[in-house]
């Protein structure tokens, strides 16, 4: 059993069209770095310097990695990682 | 992914501005999911900047939709937001932060006193408006 990774529709491109895709236990940013070396390009859409980009947000499982241990809370097999841009905009700048 | 038009059921459209007009004068947001292009539920969502210039939807409630729309095997067709006292049409702001390019921008300006209900496709940067077809 490995992690589950859910990709977002707009990443998907990057992922030949998977909307799930398989990564290793470890830690969330070891899980990202992995992804982009199978998706060669994702991980700077995501993070940024090892951290992960303002406006992305990541869950393992059912919590946010911001209320965990952010970057290095760590995933197991058979936990479920979901990968969610955020929507976000304004009326004016 | 809509190109041309999109559909909009009445009450979901109706309810789209209700949400919109309780936000004021802070930003309002939602999603609206369904099947092609017609959309068949609508999602009201928090904007946790509580601002009339920006909207941050909640992330939270954001990931519990997404799982939502999973299970009844339906698609994000659009996000939208209110533009309390501007113009129907996305900012700078708006652009630059359109992430989901498959997705329709709806945009409810309410600076008259009839809201205004415009649609884009915001890809790379470019910007096609997308006829909203209420019915």
């Amino acid at each position: 059993m490995a992690v589950k990774i859910r990709i977002p529709t707009p990443l998907q491109r990057m992922t030949q069209g998977k909307e799930e895709v398989e990564g290793k236990a470890g830690t969330v940013i070891d899980l990202i770095n992995d992804l982009d070396a199978k998706y060669p390009g994702i991980a700077e859409r995501i993070s940024e310097g090892g951290k992960v980009r303002r406006f992305v947000n990541i869950y393992v499982n059912e919590e946010d990695i911001r209320f965990l241990q952010a970057e290095q809370t760590p995933v197991k097999d058979g936990d479920e990682v979901s990968i969610i841009p955020a929507i976000a905009g304004g009326s004016i700048i | 992914m809509i190109d041309k038009f999109m559909i909009i059921p009445q009450y979901i459209f109706h309810e789209m501005l209700a949400h919109c007009r309780a936000g004021y004068p802070n930003e309002a947001c939602g999603i609206l999911a369904g099947k092609c292009n017609e959309v068949s539920r609508i999602y009201k969502m928090t904007n946790t900047e509580k601002s009339s210039v920006n909207y941050f939807m909640d992330s939270k409630e954001q990931f519990q939709v997404m799982k939502d729309i999973r299970a009844n095997n339906i698609k994000m067709l659009a996000i939208f937001h209110s533009h309390p006292s501007s113009a129907a049409y996305p900012s700078a702001k708006d652009i630059s932060l359109a992430f989901y390019e498959d997705s329709v921008y709806i945009i409810v300006s309410l600076m008259d006193k009839e809201p205004v209900t415009k649609a884009f496709s915001i890809k790379g940067g470019d910007i096609k408006e997308v006829e909203v077809v209420v019915k």
